[in-house]
């Protein structure tokens, strides 16, 4: 059977170039059809010409309390970007200038792309949950934030195609074959190449390697505040932009967060060192908007510094959402209980909090990461 | 004056005959004792002449260590990540500790990570993939259905667009590690693209197979979907379900991901959940706000797919000192290039000023990682080591500055230019750039 088949293959081949026969290649009869539903499920991404786009529509007012509340903890109230979080607004007519600054509407081409990603991939830690008119409101928004759009202005499938990208025009195709390889393949100079040879710049000027003492975590040290957002690339480094690349959150200074706490009670969990250990672990998961620990700030969450026992909703100079507050205010008060039953499902248990956290499912994670915060002074 | 025209001096010349080069390593060696080797004139070595404890008992059993780690003396060989380049660790990257390394294959549980969502855990039995859009026949595929295919074993290197990208407008970062270290190479056990989208049938694409594209997505939450080029995705790519002889890692898009030699790493997808033939680009997040070339009047470059030859030294450097001082000395370090193999690699220890031919250890290999070495007979005076590649295109890596006169000090990716380390005299090396 899979013989005679191969023979076929085999005559097809000689009797054509293989690239202009892909309808005589062989095939294998493996997997199965892709059904209707299941397509409809995964083919979710937007196309430039709006193909794929559902139908409805959302407004820049629904969007700006979606953002709020589901954004605006890493992209800001006005979608200016917290700490290294990116930036969606501002940044126009900064592309030819050192340091551009790259955001929806100084950078993005085409508004399918926000749309796409924020409906595929956000928010960050719950991809995925936001509804169609939902998306379509937080895009208005982020249109609305960078000023192309008026604050009565509602985005939908309609007159998706209407908006205008002001840097729709800024991207050629990568051209490297016509202005870089003709240059850079002549035959190479080995003697005497060049007379001078003197160092024009040093990396330890800026002293912003890690620490590479210890584990991966030593890595990461200090922060620039510039450092742009959601990139793996650094504020350049010559000497003009070094001090903005080297400028540091100022050094928190310990203030009394934890007064509020009362001392460590009864037995604490951070006694077992190798729960802390396995906390320390799961924090990772946590340390992206929280901090703990001598110096903690508030972040784009609230310092973790004594949690257990504090009532919700607490922390001096954090922004809490309404709902936080609330439930703080009815009497929760954060103990292995109630952290365990917040962390299995955030936005169950307190519904619209800000934290964009998919949560920890797992108990054994929870009570771990606890030993680790009171371990570190929670 | 003086110390420019001693920095253009090169500490050996080119015509270093093998007779000079063993006399002058045993002068060298016996002025610069390491730490426990013994001399005629000194006390025997304890560790000769004294019984050692694990001369005497036991090691571990055969049981101790079912799958290992490197012995713990070498717990410093490990990725590290740059904690102020990214708002958190999640969608972050860390770097391959090339400094350490030798040979061309890239341990696995080094080798650098770069996730949009965090490296999630996806069993073989919750695995689908699915080839969809203008095809003949959508289909999906178990992970067991992509087993019995024929698959082929390749090896090539994976680097991040943005690996240098640190180093655009200057010496920045302190180590190959962290300017280099976005990179790694392995050999891939896996199915060609080709193979699959056959299976599903591209006969009604005709001739029509130029302007079509793949759109490739993950199972993550950042799907961090990209477009491919058909032409590319029939010519070499793999959807792999092994690397280096197994499964892989987590970190690294377990159970399958999608291989696509010399090209930016960004579009090897993990994780991999569909493949889409379209008639355009998604133009999705990852290829128009991110991983686009910004030159200096503000225009960026986009589908700048393909990385450009590349190299460094990876010892000596800024995390490889010299502590044995002068005398034999060997430099050595990595060259790739997404356009072909790399045919050779030139060295300067004066800045660039004078260059010699590299030894390489193997013949290039397409698409893969090269290692070099230069063995000098080192006269403890100052360097400036800088490495040059050539592929097998005729392309030299150019300068930074020379990148730089092109493309402007706002690129961010596909940072190709030459490095320079300079080495003192104590042996500590430390990142710079020089006058071109």
């Amino acid at each position: 059977m899979s013989k005679c088949r191969r023979n076929l293959t085999l005559a097809a081949l000689l009797a054509a170039p293989l690239l202009a026969t892909p309808a005589m290649a062989e095939t294998y009869n493996l997997g199965r059809p892709a059904l209707p539903a299941e397509m409809k499920a995964w083919t979710v991404e937007v196309f430039p010409d709006g193909k794929n786009l559902p139908e409805g529509s959302g407004s820049v007012s629904d969007g700006e309390s979606l953002f709020a509340d589901k954004c605006a903890a890493c992209h800001g109230d006005f979608a200016e970007g917290v700490d290294n979080w990116p930036k969606l607004a501002g940044g126009a007519d900064t592309l030819a200038r050192k340091d551009p600054v790259k955001t929806v509407g100084s950078y993005f081409p085409y508004l399918s792309t926000v749309w796409d990603y924020a409906h595929r991939s956000m928010p960050f830690g719950d991809a995925q949950t936001l509804t169609v008119d939902e998306t379509y409101a937080i895009v208005a928004y982020i249109l609305y934030s960078n000023d192309l759009v008026e604050d009565d202005f509602v985005l939908s499938k309609e007159n998706f195609l209407d908006v205008k990208m002001p840097n729709a025009d800024g991207f050629i195709v990568d051209d490297r074959p016509t202005t870089e390889y003709p240059l850079f393949s002549k035959a190479a100079c080995m003697t005497d190449c060049k007379k001078d040879v003197h160092i024009t710049m040093k990396a330890t000027v800026l002293n912003v390697t890690p620490d590479q003492e210890g584990g991966e975590d030593s890595a990461a040290a200090d922060t620039p505040a510039d450092a742009p957002a959601d990139t793996v690339v650094a504020t350049a480094a010559s000497e003009g932009a070094s001090a903005e690349a080297m400028a540091q959150d100022a050094p928190a200074a310990a203030e009394e967060t934890a007064a509020a706490a009362p001392a460590a009670t009864q037995e604490t969990l951070d006694a077992d060192p190798a729960l802390v250990a396995a906390g320390e672990k799961v924090f990772k998961k946590c340390k992206a908007c929280h901090q703990v620990g001598d110096g903690a700030k508030n972040k784009v969450g609230p310092v973790l510094n004594g949690l257990i026992g504090r009532q919700a909703g607490t922390v001096d100079g954090f922004k809490y959402s309404k709902s936080m507050k609330q439930h703080g205010e009815d009497g929760l008060v954060w103990n292995e209980e109630t952290v365990q039953a917040y962390l299995a499902d955030p936005k169950g248990y307190i519904p619209k909090n800000k934290m964009s956290f998919a949560g920890l499912k797992k108990a054994d994670d929870v009570k771990a990461v606890l030993a680790y915060i009171e371990s570190q002074g929670g | 004056m003086d110390e420019k025209e001693r920095h253009a001096t090169p500490a050996t010349g080119t015509g270093f005959s093998r007779r000079g080069f063993l006399r002058a390593g045993a002068a060298a060696g016996a002025m610069a004792a390491g730490a426990g080797a013994a001399r005629a004139d000194q006390q025997p070595d304890p560790l000769i002449t004294e019984v050692q404890s694990w001369a005497q008992g036991w090691g571990d059993g055969v049981d101790a260590t079912p799958y290992g780690l490197p012995i713990e003396f070498e717990s410093d060989v490990i990725r590290r990540n740059v904690g102020w380049l990214t708002a958190d660790v999640i969608s972050s990257i860390n770097f391959t500790p090339i400094h350490a390394l030798d040979g061309t294959i890239t341990p696995t549980g080094c080798a650098f990570e770069r996730h949009h969502s965090g490296a999630i855990e996806l069993k073989k039995e919750d695995y689908r993939l699915m080839i969809n859009g203008l095809v003949d026949k959508p289909l999906v595929f178990t992970y067991e259905d992509l087993e019995r295919f024929p698959r082929e074993n390749r090896t090539y290197f994976l680097e991040c667009a943005a690996n240098s990208g640190m180093e655009w407008a200057g010496a920045q970062l302190n180590g190959a590690q962290f300017t280099q270290g976005m990179i790694h190479n392995m050999q891939y056990s896996g199915i060609p693209l080709r193979t699959l989208l056959e299976e599903a049938g591209i006969t009604n694409l005709g001739d029509k197979i130029k302007d079509k594209w793949v759109y490739a997505e993950g199972a993550d939450a950042s799907s961090n979907g990209r477009s491919i080029p058909l032409e590319k995705a029939l010519d070499d790519c793999l959807v792999a379900i092994k690397a280096n002889g197994e499964a892989l890692r987590k970190e690294h898009g377990y159970p399958v991901r999608l291989v696509v030699p010399g090209w930016e790493g960004n579009m090897w997808v993990k994780w991999l959940r569909r493949l889409e033939v379209t008639d355009e680009a998604v133009q999705s997040r990852e290829e128009t706000s991110k991983y686009t070339d910004t030159l200096a009047n503000g225009i960026s470059r986009k589908w700048t797919w393909v990385m450009d030859a590349k190299s460094v030294v990876t010892s000596p450097s800024p995390q490889m000192p010299i502590k044995h001082g002068k005398g034999p000395l060997v430099i050595t370090g990595i060259a790739w290039s997404g356009r072909g193999a790399i045919t050779k690699v030139d060295v300067s220890i004066d800045g660039g000023a004078n260059w010699q031919e590299a030894r390489l250890a193997e013949p290039g290999v397409d698409k893969a990682m090269s290692r070099f070495y230069l063995d000098i007979d080192w006269d403890g005076s100052e360097m400036f080591l800088q490495s040059r590649a050539t592929d097998a295109t005729g392309y030299v890596q150019p300068t930074k500055d020379a990148l730089r006169a092109i493309r402007g000090e706002n690129s961010v990716y596909h940072n190709n230019g030459i490095q320079t380390w300079w080495v003192k005299e104590n042996g500590e090396s430390e990142n710079v750039e020089v006058s071109s």
